[in-house]
């Protein structure tokens, strides 16, 4: 709230004002991931990797963040607002909780849903030997399993880890540029996460067919805590402006041929001062007239 | 012969085309739910195949995987597809909204209230006139910007010449006199703006508590109806609250703080009773309600009230409080004589209403 700010006195600190400031089509969110107090090498290899694959809409801060998240979410806050991130991957590893790994999202600069995962096994990209695919590209998520629809937790984490791969959302497409997904696998209480590198190869048909070849970080997850947002915040989160909701064009309907209709509405007219054609012909002649009247009537004026 | 030998042809076609489609078809349970926007395809069915499997995990993960993407994408070849960037461009296909529902980054944008000129300007119809960006300067012969860095209308720092308007003191320094005007300008600009910036604040935050905080410019009256609504907020409204050291010692009646009151349905039979008798009595009577003459005086006696407060107006009155302290009781005798009509009057028309 600007009322004790000044107000910003050149054009590149109001285009940075307007950029953060709530919208219509909101900015791709930004994630931000951190060390937390005793990260081990698993932990600084996840964010590494994540970092990569979320590029250039994440920050890594490099530094260990002596935080605990689910107890203090001040510190969490205080960093997205500083650097406009409302995603945040939070890594750290102690005793109780081996190889933790918290994933969470911001709604106005203040923790909407946290779910703490642990690490059980990890494969870099650097341990895959293979051709990875370009800094950017967007993913193709698919989720596999009933957890995702069964379990609320589960279907909350589905939608935290749809926002959070999801990348910038694009009118279109190029179709031989699909070449990254990330596939979600919820088996057995595990949660499975593969990244492959998609081989459009030839079928007989306009379809390729896929092959794929495992390229990415692959993660074996269990859900720890959670700390889910209430219901009505959550439902306030999801509330979009109106402005968005395209006009439906009013009087324009089709039939079933695909002829277009729509009513025209007129003003009511004096048909008695209607312009209609005029037929010279049809006129009656002065001479012919005069002749009917008996000659007793004085010229009249022609009559339309 | 014929006849078999076109239906054998149009198998055989049909068989090559299930042929050249089986690399790409695959069989699934549940059909996956797509949001091609997200590119995202969400697969229902329960891993079976996965519950037992110890070492052959990744090979049926990535079986699966293999399936679900092929799926995906020929759902996504499906889309409509444009060349981009003229004939030689790349294949294009034009994705869908996205319908999966994800929270917002930050609140909706409400839309500000309008300041107090746009209220103005609404209220008279005053619409914003299209001015151009350059302005023609005479002095310099060309176009300038309106304001900003080298305006139109010079430097204002630099003017030398600063006339003496008419029924101004001479002695007065008019270049000081300028600039103190710019000053107070801005600063009531200021000040505007950061009213208006307060009222949409407001507007935005329901601050209906704001009289019951204590600031330091509240009259009698408002602390009396403060204490009062303090009073009544406890849980037994304020039936059990001890009274403060000052406060008068009466309980609080149903009306307070309102302008209209209405007497209760079954209070006092006996008041009802004459009401209603003494309505009956004067709309039987043959006399009028209204005493013309009595009228006519109060009337009177009304303007010669006024003429005397104007006069008073205009010359200072030289009697001061004793004056206008002996001046009170023939003004409040003439009141309450007026009064009793009026009264009287209100009270037949809540007789019958």
């Amino acid at each position: 709230f600007n009322l004790f700010c000044r107000k910003p006195k050149t054009k590149r600190a109001k285009r940075f004002l307007e950029k953060r400031e709530p919208k219509l089509n909101e900015n791709t969110k930004n994630a931000m991931l951190i060390k937390g107090g005793n990260a081990n090498l698993t932990v600084t290899g996840v964010l590494k990797d994540i970092y990569a694959v979320k590029k250039p809409f994440a920050v890594l801060y490099k530094r260990k963040n002596i935080t605990r998240p689910f107890e203090d979410q001040t510190s969490l806050e205080f960093f997205s607002r500083k650097s406009d991130c409302s995603l945040f991957l939070f890594g750290s590893h102690n005793k109780k909780r081996p190889n933790n790994l918290i994933i969470g999202r911001m709604f106005d600069y203040h923790v909407l849903d946290m779910i703490e995962l642990g690490i059980e096994k990890f494969v870099s990209l650097k341990e895959i030997k293979s051709s990875k695919c370009p800094e950017g590209t967007k993913p193709m998520l698919i989720f596999a399993g009933d957890m995702f629809d069964v379990n609320e937790e589960y279907k909350r984490l589905k939608s935290l880890l749809i926002d959070f791969f999801r990348g910038p959302t694009v009118p279109s497409i190029r179709l031989a540029g699909l070449e990254y997904v990330l596939h979600f696998t919820a088996v057995d209480g595990k949660i499975y996460m593969r990244s492959y590198k998609v081989l459009l190869k030839k079928s007989g048909c306009k379809i390729p067919r896929i092959d794929l070849e495992e390229m990415g970080p692959s993660l074996d997850l269990v859900m720890r805590r959670t700390h889910l947002a209430s219901d009505d915040l959550y439902k306030l989160s999801l509330k979009q402006p109106k402005g968005l909701k395209p006009k439906k064009k009013k009087n324009i309907s089709r039939d079933v041929f695909g002829t277009t209709y729509g009513q025209i509405h007129m003003q009511k007219q004096d048909l008695s001062k209607l312009h209609t054609r005029k037929m010279k012909g049809l006129r009656k002649r002065r001479a012919e007239k005069s002749a009917e009247d008996g000659g007793a009537t004085p010229k009249m004026p022609k009559s339309a | 012969m014929a006849a078999v030998r076109v239906e054998a042809v149009l198998a055989a076609a049909e068989e090559q085309e299930a042929e050249k489609r089986r690399s790409v078809t695959v069989e699934k349970e549940l059909e996956l739910e797509y949001d091609l926007g997200n590119l995202l395809a969400v697969d229902r069915n329960p891993p079976v195949a996965l519950r037992g499997a110890g070492p052959r995990r990744e090979e049926l993960l990535r079986a699966l995987a293999r399936d679900n993407t092929q799926l995906l994408v020929s759902r996504l070849w499906e889309l409509p597809v444009e060349r981009a960037g003229g004939a030689g461009g790349p294949l294009v296909a034009q994705l869908p909204e996205p319908s999966f529902r994800l929270p917002r980054e930050k609140p909706r944008p409400k839309p500000r209230p309008p300041t107090r000129w746009e209220q103005f300007a609404r209220l008279k119809g005053i619409r914003r006139k299209k001015k151009t960006s350059l302005v023609w300067d005479e002095q310099a012969k060309e176009w300038r910007r309106r304001w900003g860095y080298r305006r139109a209308g010079g430097d204002p720092s630099r003017a030398w010449l600063a006339e003496v308007p008419a029924g101004a003191d001479p002695d007065e320094d008019q270049f000081a006199r300028l600039r103190r005007e710019k000053r107070e300008r801005v600063a009531r600009n200021e000040l505007n703006r950061l009213r208006n910036l307060a009222r949409a604040h407001r507007a935005g935050s329901a601050v209906a508590a704001a009289p019951l905080h204590p600031t330091g410019h509240q009259d009698r009256d408002e602390l009396r109806r403060v204490a009062r609504v303090a009073r009544v907020s406890t849980a037994s409204l304020g039936r059990f609250q001890p009274r403060l050291p000052k406060e008068s010692a009466e309980p609080p009646s149903r009306n307070a703080g309102k302008k209209r009151r209405f007497e209760p349905l079954l209070g006092n039979l006996a008041a009802e009773r004459s009401r209603q008798l003494e309505l009956l009595r004067d709309m039987g009577s043959k006399k009028p309600v209204l005493d013309i003459t009595r009228a006519v005086n109060k009337q009177l006696r009304q303007d010669e009230a006024e003429a005397a407060a104007a006069n008073k107006g205009k010359k200072q009155s030289k009697r001061g409080k004793r004056g206008r302290r002996q001046q009170r009781p023939g003004r409040s005798g003439k009141k309450s004589g007026g009064r009793r009509q009026p009264q009287q009057q209100k009270r037949a028309g809540g007789g019958t209403g």
